[in-house]
């Protein structure tokens, strides 16, 4: 490959890094995004330039078909569809990658060296486990399949024994490239392994599970570069393998479940409301929209936490206009984000930054927790779990040492739910009959709708 | 041969450092943006989708190369005009 290819790589690559970088605050990220994609253009225009190239027809119809797809996509989803959008891009980065090697090793026969075959059968698995996976991910989010778990008598033994015959196909192609049904073998028993390993993970337990595929995106890309010697196909690619790995460290911690138990213990039914009903007997006080405003009347900091049911109720917008009414009242206004609100890292931010809420209303969980003890009204909308305060006290309770939002040391909680139905984790929430808190039962965007109205007045 | 495959290690090893360096500075408030960001830029298979189709090999390889070709731009521009239509609502109360 010639020098100047390589040094225009290396300038795409510093441009990655700087363009993530730019990710660190809000007020950058943009230029940084728009950084990255200069950084493609760059890679994509040299890459053209290059002499192997001898052909441009179909290339030229790849880039438009391409291009007007992934167009028509980004600009049609809805926020909320964000989650199965990531999964399915991701499901096709690892299915490029796969495409890419395999179309090497079948121009390559007979003068092949092993560690080439060795990459190229690396990046079959990763990518089409990382295809397979990611349109199981999108399925499921899509509300294509159910959510709930699917499981089977001996499923690990299943995975364990995929990978395995996988590891041996890859050893008996080393030894015979000529055999393309090895590589082929390769294919099938990766494209089953995505399969049998995301089906049996819950709705609940997604944000883990398209963050870990996101990862093996890059992984794939990285291994593809192995497989052509392409630095900038290595470095992009283990950017995101490294990004993936971090935000499914985090989504993990953030849930209190170790990532072996999401991938393996089948835990959390569909995804959305489980308004299930749990045969509760004891009584709490049902308040209305009235009770809430004269609340609001006396108060001077509110705090309010979303959870993904405010999302399903589409009730983002009239809250935004309930906490502006208020902040013109002079009330310190601030929303409250556990990271596991939503239904993939960071989701809640992006739905209430479409909502027109300033970004800097949005405090993490870190931020705000020592904060609560001083807040005269907590809003709870569409939350349950993130605020169960067994998560701190219930020794044996699912939810035991999950990291909660301190909500029970506020002056008054307010919590806009359906029912007293329990959360994913299946744990009953004290905090619900606790004396300072104000149940006001209904629909998300109904009960806000209301309260709005009241503050008009 | 194996040299190359050396170097290419060192620089993926190295790479996924820099990787973890700059993306734990990045805050919860942008994890959407930056997981459908890298998103896109996993997506630079795009260059290897190029030269396979390119390069006139035979047919095989060829309809293999448009395939990957499509996929990886769908992912590249797809992914990087959702993310800058994200980014593009995270405003501050100033500019509001």
């Amino acid at each position: 490959m010639p020098t100047i290819t390589n040094l225009v790589y290396l300038i795409s690559a510093v441009l990655f890094i700087l363009g993530l970088k730019k990710l660190s605050s809000p007020k950058t990220a943009r230029k940084g995004n728009q950084l990255a994609m200069a950084a493609m253009l760059v890679a994509v225009v040299i890459t053209l330039l290059d002499q192997k190239i001898i052909d441009f027809t179909y290339i030229i119809v790849g880039l438009v078909v391409g291009s007007a797809i992934g167009a028509v996509m980004a600009k049609k989803v809805q926020l909320t569809g964000m989650p199965q959008l990531v999964a399915f891009f991701n499901g096709l980065g690892g299915g490029a990658s796969t495409l890419v090697a395999s179309s090497e090793f079948y121009q390559m026969t007979g003068n092949a060296e092993v560690n080439v075959i060795a990459t190229i059968g690396l990046s079959v698995l990763i990518g089409t486990v990382t295809f397979t996976g990611s349109l199981i991910a999108f399925a499921k989010l899509q509300g294509i399949m159910k959510g709930a778990p699917i499981t089977f008598r001996g499923q690990q033994v299943l995975n364990a024994l995929l990978v395995l015959g996988a590891i041996a196909l890859g050893a008996m192609l080393c030894m015979d490239f000529s055999n393309t049904n090895l590589l082929l073998g390769i294919f099938v028993v990766a494209a089953v392994l995505g399969v049998t390993s995301v089906i049996p993970i819950g709705g609940a337990d997604m944000p883990v599970v398209i963050s870990l595929l996101n990862s093996y995106s890059g992984l794939a890309a990285a291994a593809t570069g192995f497989v052509i010697s392409n630095n900038v196909l290595i470095i992009g690619g283990a950017l995101v393998g490294a990004s993936g790995i971090i935000l499914t460290q985090i989504m993990c911690v953030a849930m209190n479940r170790s990532l072996g138990n999401v991938l393996f213990a089948a835990v959390g039914s569909d995804g959305g409301s489980a308004d299930g009903g749990s045969g509760e007997q004891r009584s709490v006080t049902r308040y209305t929209a009235q009770d809430a405003v004269v609340m609001f009347d006396n108060a001077q900091s509110v705090v309010i936490v979303p959870g993904y049911g405010l999302a399903v109720a589409q009730a983002q917008h009239v809250l935004q206009e309930t906490a502006q009414i208020l902040m013109d009242r002079g009330l310190k206004v601030r929303y409250a984000i556990h990271p596991v609100a939503g239904r993939m890292p960071g989701h809640m931010n992006v739905l209430l930054a479409e909502a027109n809420v300033p970004y800097d209303l949005l405090l993490e969980m870190d931020a705000i927790n020592d904060d609560f003890q001083n807040t005269d009204v907590v809003l709870v909308i569409g939350a349950n779990d993130v605020i169960n305060p067994a998560a701190r006290s219930k020794k044996g309770s699912a939810l035991y040492g999950m990291p909660i939002l301190n909500v029970d040391q506020a002056r008054t909680v307010m919590i806009v739910k359906r029912s007293l139905s329990v959360g994913f984790a299946g744990e009953d929430n004290e905090l619900f009959y606790d004396d300072k808190t104000m149940m006001l039962f209904g629909d998300a965007k109904k009960m806000v709708t209301e309260i709005v109205q009241v503050l008009k007045g | 041969m194996t040299d190359v495959i050396l170097i290419s290690v060192y620089i993926f090893v190295l790479a996924v450092f820099i990787g973890f360096e700059v993306i734990t500075k990045v805050p919860p408030l942008l994890h959407t943006p930056l997981m459908s960001g890298s998103n896109a830029v996993s997506g630079i298979t795009v260059v290897g989708a190029l030269l396979s189709t390119g390069a006139g090999h035979s047919q095989l390889a060829t309809v293999l190369g448009v395939l990957a070709v499509i996929f990886a731009t769908i992912n590249v521009v797809g992914g990087f005009m959702v993310t800058d239509r994200m980014l593009e609502m995270f405003k501050d109360k100033d500019s509001k």
